[in-house]
């Protein structure tokens, strides 16, 4: 019975003379998000408001499941919208709307009309009063309560007429593309996937680097990594990720230096590789999973010696979050099932029983100089046979 | 180099079985229940496949049924017959060595209230005659025991055991799952006192998602399928004639070579294992203690240790040469538990997750096996030297 949606955002709408920018984001969001969905639709803004109208035939449902996931929607409203007939035919269909949403009726209500269309023959006030009497004529059992209704029946004469009185929850947050571009470090597990959901959440565009360590690693996990990211395009739209193999720069730590800081001296290597792409691709930052003390290279020590490599600024959208909040974020956006997956990733393969969890920048720095002869050249050619793929 | 050593996965399809399909698939695509001429042309190939069959196992054509696959036959087999003898008595036998499929099943026939009782095997993987004895009961209506391990190669005494079983209790049904052996031995069923025997297409370099499953004439199963009654009542669902055709033309090609292949891929697998040898630190599963050639167990498997190397890694490396192995059985593979087999044997912690298993077809060559070889002298000691330290 609903032909249309009006989206209701709440951040955007205050963002001052830019708005429209917000606005238009959104609007290119949501088609975007359409596209996957059976059937056509019109999605246009008018006065403030974003429609979604729906051509013909289309799966209710889904197209609320796909709505759900566009970040800047705080709310889906479920719209009939008519024809105007005269107000006879719009209090019958408001009568009918009732009947069809609410099949428990021993509620209160309140009508809402608003006119868009100025030269309606009828005034707001007297159309909330005349529909409110329909409806209470139709249901006795119904009555009205203008403070707080239980059900507040929305009424909007524009070229058409709109009904409705239900919002689906949506996912906050400002759409993508507002905000920039960051560069995620994803590795196969819970948490990166739910660090670039949450970035993408605040309208950031989102690129991804995994870094693969064949043979230690195979195909299969990095299938996986390309599936997450597949997860975290749902939201964030398309998601170019570079597959660096990092075999070789981590086989040669592993000769040179002491094998309780193999982990960290991995990571600073990974923050410069990932850098170094993020500058060249047009990102502003670094989007990490990291959570402190979740494990040793998480440590706030252990931040201080990963994170004084980069110059862009890291984002950890997770640091303050445990485990099984994350755990909760993650099978709530579908990655969850995709993250446990068995293989191995390049972090743990060569990971020493006792890694250092209270680093030293200076011994750190120094060991880093047992690499010098090789490190550069090998920096260089990984970065040079990087493969991109495109997740969308 | 494209070297593929993982035979016992799957094989690679017999250019005649895949031109024999192309042709019924594109042609003679007729459903064998159809009473028109183009249905009568399909069943011909099911009568193809049903004749070949019986000619290779030495049995009744009436006393083959098609499957999707082993899995579905060994499903059949103990389901089917759980189902039909309960009356009879509620105890089956089985090895701990058997291929999930007959396992598993015989895990759910369990939560039905049924007893099963798993027979431990030696350090080669063979069963013990005694055991099995003992484990008979007068409530035992089935026995239940493969023909060749999937990732050890052990063949375990079917023909005695087959015997041993009908001595004891000539109501008792003797199923054997033979995915691993069919085509690499010839098997008997009435010989061998078995009544139900399972095989598979897509091990014999036939397609996948056919299976066979015998059953002796006289043998009492209920039918796990119900549906349009096709194959007399037994196993309902459009026939799969491509699949039929494919699966008979392959085994029909297996064993008109059966000799020369067999005697090939022995020389194959004693070559290969000499060359494994002069690797250190590694151990050779499964093999008979007197016959160091690796004869006495199956031709085409040879399953490997490598200490101080995860089964993983290695075969990741070996892929990058081009060269496809398995890490324990394919089936176990993507699992993170250890294989039941391998700890049935009784093989070191250590090396449980070390463990390599090669497969040969009849197109192994020996410059495949040379290839594979230098390969892994390459390879194991750079693996051996970047591990986790402990």
């Amino acid at each position: 019975m609903f032909t249309a949606f009006l989206i209701k955002y709440a951040e955007i709408g205050i963002k001052g003379k830019n708005r429209y920018l917000f606005e238009d984001a959104l609007v290119h969001q949501i088609k975007f998000a359409l596209k996957k969905c059976e059937g056509s639709f019109l999605i246009h803004k008018s006065q403030g408001r974003i429609y979604v109208e729906s051509q013909g035939e289309f799966d209710y449902d889904e197209t609320v499941a796909h709505l759900k996931r566009v970040f800047g929607i705080s709310g889906i409203c479920p719209v009939v919208y008519e024809e105007d007939e005269g107000f006879e035919k719009l209090c019958d269909r408001v009568v009918r709307y009732v009947a069809e949403v609410y099949p428990d009726r021993n509620k209160t209500f309140k009508v809402h009309a608003r006119r868009a269309r100025k030269d309606y023959p009828k005034e707001s006030m007297e159309i909330n009063a005349q529909v409110g009497e329909a409806v209470l004529n139709a249901y006795p059992e119904m009555s009205v309560d203008v403070h707080e209704p239980e059900i507040l029946l929305n009424i909007e004469i524009r070229e058409k007429i709109y009904i409705y009185s239900e919002t689906i929850p949506g996912p906050g947050g400002m759409p993508v593309g507002t905000g920039g571009k960051a560069m995620l470090l994803l590795s196969g597990g819970i948490d990166s996937p739910v660090a670039g959901y949450m970035i993408a959440k605040r309208g950031v565009k989102i690129d991804a680097v995994y870094f693969h360590a064949p043979p230690y690693t195979s195909d299969r996990a990095k299938q996986k990594v390309v599936d997450l990211a597949r997860v975290v395009s749902a939201y964030a739209g398309p998601v170019w990720l570079h597959v660096v193999n990092f075999t070789d720069i981590q086989l040669y730590i592993y000769d040179k230096c002491p094998h309780e800081e193999l982990t960290v001296i991995m990571r600073r290597y990974m923050m410069r590789i990932a850098e170094q792409i993020a500058k060249e691709t047009g990102c502003l930052g670094l989007v990490t999973g990291e959570s402190i003390g979740q494990v040793a290279s998480q440590t706030m020590h252990s931040l201080i010696v990963t994170n004084e490599v980069c110059e862009l600024p890291v984002y950890r959208p997770l640091i303050g979050f445990d485990k099984m909040e994350i755990v909760e974020v993650s099978g709530k956006i579908g990655a969850f099932e995709t993250s446990i997956l068995p293989y191995e990733d390049c972090c743990t393969i060569f990971v020493a029983k006792h890694p250092v969890t209270k680093p030293n920048v200076n011994v750190i720095r120094r060991h880093e100089h047992n690499l010098d002869e090789k490190i550069d050249e090998l920096v260089r050619t990984a970065l040079e046979t990087k493969e991109l793929i495109v997740v969308e | 180099m494209e070297v593929y050593l993982d035979n016992s996965a799957t094989t690679r399809v017999f250019p005649e079985v895949a031109e024999l399909m192309t042709k019924i698939m594109c042609v003679d695509y007729g459903n064998p229940s159809s009473l028109h001429r183009k249905g009568i042309q399909a069943e011909r190939y099911l009568r193809y496949g049903m004749e070949t069959f019986a000619r290779i196992l030495k049995v009744n054509e009436k006393e083959i049924y098609f499957t999707s696959g082993g899995t579905e036959s060994d499903n059949m087999a103990l389901t089917g017959c759980a189902l039909a003898n309960s009356r009879k008595g509620n105890h089956l036998i089985t090895t701990q060595v058997e291929h999930p499929a007959v396992l598993n099943t015989m895990r759910h026939l369990e939560s039905l209230g049924y007893r099963v009782t798993y027979l431990p095997v030696d350090a080669h993987g063979s069963i013990s005659l005694d055991d099995l004895q003992r484990a008979m009961t007068a409530n035992t209506i089935l026995v239940s025991i493969m023909h060749t391990n999937n990732e050890i190669g052990t063949l375990q005494p079917i023909a005695e055991a087959g015997a041993l079983v009908k001595r004891m209790n000539p109501y008792t049904l003797f199923h054997v799952d033979a995915v691993q052996g069919f085509g690499k031995d010839r098997i008997y069923p009435k010989k061998m006192g078995i009544d139900l025997l399972s095989a598979s297409g897509h091990k014999i370099h036939g397609p996948k998602g056919i299976g066979l499953l015998y059953i002796g004439d006289g043998v009492k199963i209920q039918p796990i399928l119900h549906g349009g009654g096709q194959q007399k009542n037994m196993r309902s669902g459009t026939d799969n004639v491509p699949g039929v055709a494919g699966f008979a033309k392959a085994a029909e090609l297996l064993y008109d070579h059966y000799e020369e292949d067999r005697k090939r891929m022995y020389q194959c697998k004693s070559y290969f294992m000499d060359g494994v040898r002069k690797i250190d630190g590694i151990r050779i599963n499964g093999l008979l203690p007197d016959r160091s050639d690796g004869t006495g167990t199956a031709p085409h498997i040879v399953s490997v240790s490598v200490r101080g190397v995860r089964s993983e890694v290695l075969l990741h490396a070996l892929e990058e040469d081009g060269i496809y192995v398995s890490a324990g059985s394919a089936c176990a593979a993507r699992k993170p538990q250890p294989s039941a087999t391998l700890k049935a044997i009784g093989i070191e912690k250590e090396l449980l997750d070390s463990t390599i298993r090669f497969s040969f077809s009849v197109y192994t060559t020996k410059e495949e096996l040379d290839y594979t070889l230098r390969a892994m002298y390459d390879k194991i000691p750079m693996l051996r030297k970047y591990t986790r330290r402990r």
